[in-house]
């Protein structure tokens, strides 16, 4: 068993499959969270809070942690298998082939931007939340603020306050988006999941999957740059 | 018509190759691209040069002999057809059209635009086949089988195991070739029951050729001369961990 | 010396021959077995399933093929179907139906007894292919599903789509990887056979070329099985693959084994038009579209010019208009004739003036009868894969007009002589499959090739090959370092240095157009004294040619396709002239060996069953001598050749 994940090119696939599945699903519930930003400031901030430096959230961020780094480490491997397997001299002409989507040919190169976004998306938010509360602290100092940990609305309306944030975010969900696209009907396939019936509505649910999570978070980053831009002017002061 | 063609020359599998030009004249529309190949090939041995090799028998689009990845496509830049069944008039007179072998770290080229692909018949040899002896079979019609199932393994048993779904695919792999052969033998319950052995013996021997990992991109179907679905590779998949979980 | 033929046909009612002989003959224990080694050429239908069968036996094969896989052998081409008399459609077939229909079809020049056994091994043939995972088309009850094929008024070809041959030969390769895995079976993909070795007068083993390395090998072994195929691309333009050749059979012939019939050469009938002389293949349309297919030619010249000139579509002429020549001329069979019937009376409209295209050398075959009747879909799911295959050549959507087919070279009857046993005249050495002469007479019915190359090579070989190698189970390893492959090695490459010497000024096409033109005006449908004599005159000043003007390319000791055509050529030069010669020799009219000065008042072939009722079988004599026939008589007891009727 162990060793099939390990060393067949199916087993490994199924290792991606799997960890990518649990990686939708936490975008999924992430995005629905963020939402709550938009409709309730407060009601984000304890979720925030709920989420601080409890073995719960701890043992979900490890575990998450764990999946991004399986499902990052596993295509590294696979594609330079891939890579191998093309052999030493390539094409001088190569097309697209008629019906096949960019994004599932440009699987790693999504995936690094995803996973570079991350990293920026941990500095933003992460490293002023939960990683302060785990090293005991309260708050952080942001942009001559002081911040508290669970003050998650605060810290969100800050950053996409500033523009290049916002347009840094957008290539980024952007990205995921074309990830999220290929990869989500990929995860029923490899799995074995598919058939002529199934095939196109896989591809169609994929599509509307990622559509709907990306467009979640990009609501957040939108909305609080726009409200930012407006001066939080009375008309929805009420509401952020 | 007349066509400006560049051709990969490579005397053996040792030398390195490099592209060179040839130009054909006179060429009726309603030649095959085979056919063309031909006639090139007859001038150069009027010069005194050696021809191209390529690889090619039927010229129906049935053997699955010949190759070539033409214009950038396996098989030419036609759907659904073996470069021997892609004709001329399908080109713009006058045009350049680039010829390459296929190129995969498992097919090594022979010489010019021929590559061995015996590491398809290793694959096959792992397991794609029924373990019956001749002659100890029951009759024909003793085991029913629904006409959808028969029709759907057939579908992928149309396979002529050219080599361009992994001549074509981004990451050299064989997986719509290997789906096609248990695919068409799991449809059908006399292929059912060395199902798991097949699905495991297969993709074991297709991982140790060095053939790269499926990542779902299509395009093997899109350059497939027959068609073939990449639902079947679903079903291998299926086939395949339904037995490992089995073990 | 006269050939010795002993036919060693069985005694006993014709139902029970089979069984009787294979009750007499020896078997070989499993543990001598390990120690027999045997050598197929060919991976056809007859090769692959008598390498699978006999590897599984015990025996050690090797198996050799010029194609990257053995899976590759033109058997695959094969499209409309195989033939049994399982009698499932309940329409009153037997196996004495099958027998009967393919001895008529072969116009009476076949061996009753074979071709018994054909018909009797038949319906194992589905049993085992069906094991095997063919996926043959099947009714909605889950039972296979028939359709009919010329000459036969039941409905007995099992099919798969349009890829029955496909389909059929990836089980045998399926088969066969089963032993190769194993280890019983040794496969030698591009490997060519260019000589056969005989000691003490019996087969040892084989000279083959490496055809990537170029290198000569020499492999032993107790018994050969040839395997290879027919030699219709004599004519240059055939249905046949581009690499299938006579080489490895006329090997043997030169070797001192007998060749049978080798004028018997089927010509199909649907076939697509020569477009041009930039053409190197004719491209077949299965004979199952004669199922719902018309064929047709207009009745008016004047229609005939209007469509040759584009005035006028085929679909425009008016139902009146129409000459449907074979439901006129064959009531009973209609459109489903035997191929040579079809092919005549296609050259008869065609040679009349009512050719439909500019060459004057096409007939219309017309499926709007069928799909008014069916529907588009239903005909769709029949031949559709063929429909897109016409398109695709021609640009004519056959849904809209009508196909233009023409006859062409399809098949040959004729081959290497062998014995009820499938043995040649030498000792050791068999020819199974179009390679052998044995089971088709003067023409094959439809269907009929890929039930005979699995029979054999399933069912008959297998038990054969065990009453000779009984005999050898004392026999050592065959060495190959003896003199008779010193001598055959050296002959072998000689003669390739012979032909890179010659330094002259043809290519190997050029010269094989050339005699393929020669074949197809006097050796084609039509022949006569004149012709044959005219050919025979021709193809020897050609081969006259060959040897002093042919231009070869490339070295002997690597990848050349230049070589290997040169070397196939050579022999269908002599192949050729042989072909000549029996259709010289027999002056009557049969199956597909058409005599013009033989025939009736209606233009039917007209068989001479006072005077030739036997097979021709030929010995060769060197290159330029004049080759020995001597004649195999065909006894009739179970059934009387009547002139083929199949107008009621």
């Amino acid at each position: 068993m162990s060793c099939f994940l390990c060393n067949s090119s199916l087993g490994k696939k199924l290792v991606m499959s799997v960890t990518g599945c649990c990686l939708v699903l936490f975008l999924l519930f992430h995005m629905s969270m963020n939402l709550v930003a938009i409709i309730s400031p407060e009601g984000y901030n304890m979720i925030c809070e709920f989420l601080g430096a409890n073995w719960y959230a701890l043992a979900g961020t490890v575990g998450l942690a764990v999946l991004v780094v399986l499902h990052f480490v596993y295509a590294l491997i696979l594609t330079l298998n891939n890579y191998r397997a093309r052999g030493t001299q390539r094409y001088a002409v190569t097309v697209n082939e008629p019906g096949v989507e960019w994004a599932s040919k440009n699987m790693l190169v999504l995936g690094v931007i995803v996973v570079l976004g991350l990293l920026l998306h941990l500095i933003n938010f992460w490293s002023k939340m939960q990683l302060v509360e785990i090293m005991g602290g309260e708050g952080s100092t942001v942009g001559g603020y002081f911040i508290s940990a669970h003050d998650g609305a605060t810290l969100v309306a800050y950053t996409f306050s500033q523009w290049y944030y916002v347009v840094l975010y957008i290539i980024w969900l952007g990205a995921l988006w074309l990830h999220l696209t290929h990869g989500i009907w990929s995860m029923f396939q490899t799995v074995g999941w598919a058939n002529d019936t199934w095939y196109p509505r896989l591809k169609c649910i994929s599509n509307i999957f990622a559509t709907i999570i990306v467009l979640g978070f990009m609501a957040v980053v939108l909305v609080y740059f726009v409200y930012n831009l407006c001066g939080g002017c009375s008309a929805c002061a009420g509401s952020l | 018509m007349n066509f400006k063609l560049k051709i990969w020359r490579q005397k053996d599998a040792k030398s390195k190759g490099a592209f060179e030009t040839y130009h054909v004249e006179g060429i009726s529309p309603d030649t095959s691209f085979l056919e063309m190949m031909d006639i090139l090939n007859n001038n150069l041995v009027h010069e005194g040069k050696e021809p191209v090799a390529f690889d090619h028998d039927c010229r129906e689009g049935i053997c699955g002999m010949c190759s070539m990845h033409i214009n950038g496509h396996a098989h030419g830049p036609e759907q659904a057809v073996t470069t021997c069944q892609l004709y001329m008039r399908k080109f713009k007179d006058g045009a350049t059209i680039t010829i390459e072998p296929w190129r995969s770290a498992a097919f090594p080229v022979i010489k010019d635009l021929v590559v061995n692909r015996s590491a398809y018949d290793q694959i096959l040899q792992a397991g794609g086949f029924i373990s019956v002896r001749t002659n100890s079979v029951p009759d024909g019609n003793a085991i029913p089988i629904p006409k959808a199932d028969a029709d759907e393994s057939m579908d992928a048993a149309a396979c002529i195991g050219c080599g361009a779904c992994a001549a074509t695919c981004k990451n050299g792999s064989a997986m719509l070739f290997v789906a096609a052969r248990v695919s068409s033998l799991a449809k059908l319950p006399q292929g059912r029951v060395e199902g798991a052995r097949r699905a495991k013996a297969m993709v074991a021997k297709m991982d140790e050729l060095g053939f790269g990992n499926c990542t779902n991109t299509g395009a093997c179907q899109a350059e497939c001369p027959k068609s073939i679905s990449i639902t079947h590779i679903a079903r291998l998949n299926r086939e395949f961990l339904s037995a490992k979980f089995k073990d | 010396m006269a050939l010795k033929l002993d036919s060693k046909i069985p005694a006993g009612e014709l139902s029970q021959k089979w069984s009787n002989h294979k009750a007499a003959i020896k078997v070989v224990s499993p543990a001598n077995k390990r120690k027999l080694d045997i050598i197929i050429v060919g991976t056809g239908l007859g090769g692959a399933s008598a390498a699978a069968s006999l590897g599984e036996l015990g025996y050690n094969v090797k198996v050799f093929c010029i194609q990257d896989s053995p899976r590759r052998a033109h058997s695959i081409a094969a499209q409309g179907g195989i033939n049994a008399a399982k009698n499932y459609q309940n329409d009153n077939d037997s196996v004495y139906r099958l027998f009967y229909d393919t001895i008529k079809g072969g116009d009476y020049r076949a061996r009753e007894a074979n071709v018994y056994r054909l018909a009797e091994v038949s319906n194992l043939i589905i049993d085992q292919c069906v094991a095997q995972g063919v996926p043959f088309a099947r009714e909605y009850g889950g039972l296979l599903a028939n359709r009919s094929f010329g000459g036969a008024q039941v409905s007995r070809t099992f099919y798969a789509r349009g890829q029955t041959g496909q389909q059929l030969l990836l089980g045998a390769y399926a088969a066969l990887n089963k032993e190769i895995a194993a280890g019983s079976v040794k496969s030698y993909p591009r490997h060519e056979m260019l000589d056969i070795v005989i000691e003490d007068g019996e087969a040892r083993g084989i000279i083959a070329r490496n055809l990537v390395t170029g290198e000569i090998e020499r492999h032993g072994a107790h018994a050969v099985v040839i395997a290879t195929g027919g030699y219709g691309n004599v004519f240059f333009l055939s249905t046949n693959a581009m690499a299938s050749n006579g080489s490895a059979a006329f090997q043997c012939y030169r070797k001192g084994a007998g060749f049978a019939n080798p004028c018997f050469t089927q010509i199909h009938p649907t076939c697509i038009p020569v477009h041009g002389d930039q053409q190197s293949k004719l491209t077949l349309m299965s004979e199952s579209l004669r199922n719902d297919g018309r064929i047709w030619v207009p009745k008016k010249i004047e229609d005939v010019k209007a469509i040759r000139e584009g005035r006028k579509q085929p679909s425009d002429i008016a139902e009146g208009d129409r000459d449907y020549y074979l439901e006129r001329r064959y009531p009973a069979f209609g459109n489903l004739v035997p191929r040579d019937v079809a092919s005549r009376a296609a050259k008869e409209r065609c040679d009349a003036g009512f050719g439909v295209n500019e060459t004057g050398l096409a007939v219309f075959l017309d499926f709007k009868t069928a799909i008014e009747r069916l529907g588009k879909d239903v005909i769709k799911q029949r031949y559709g894969n063929l429909f897109d295959m016409y398109k695709e050549i021609t640009d004519v959507d056959p849904y809209e007009q009508p196909m233009q087919i023409f006859p062409a070279v399809h098949y040959t009857m004729g081959g290497i002589w062998v014995d009820y046993n499938l043995m040649t005249t030498i000792p050791g050495l068999y020819a199974i499959g179009e390679a052998n002469f044995s089971d088709h007479g003067a023409n094959r019915l439809g269907a009929s090739a890929l039930m005979q190359g699995l029979a054999d090579g399933y069912f008959v070989l297998p038990y054969t090959i065990g009453d000779y190698l009984s005999h050898k189970i004392q026999a050592p390893k065959v060495s190959t370092d003896t003199p008779a492959f010193a001598e055959a090695e050296k002959g072998v490459k000689d003669k390739i240095a012979k032909l890179f010497a010659i330094n002259g000024k043809q290519s190997v096409d050029d010269i094989h157009k050339r005699l393929g033109h020669i074949m197809w005006e006097n050796v084609g449908m039509a022949r006569t004294k004149e012709s044959l004599e005219k050919a025979i005159v021709e193809i020897q000043a050609l081969r006259k040619e060959f040897w002093s003007d042919l231009k070869l390319v490339g070295t002997a000791d690597s990848f050349n396709v230049e070589l290997e055509k040169a070397l196939r050529l050579a022999d269908f030069l002599e192949l050729g002239e042989l072909m000549a010669r029996d259709a010289l020799n027999r002056e009557e009219s049969c199956g597909g060996h058409f005599r013009v000065e033989h025939q009736t008042e209606e233009g039917e072939a007209k068989r001479d069953d006072e005077h030739f009722v036997y097979a021709a079988v030929w010995e060769y004599k060197g290159m330029d001598k004049e080759p020995e026939m001597t004649k195999e008589p065909l006894n009739f007891e179970f059934v009387h050749p009547a002139q083929r009727n199949y107008k009621d």
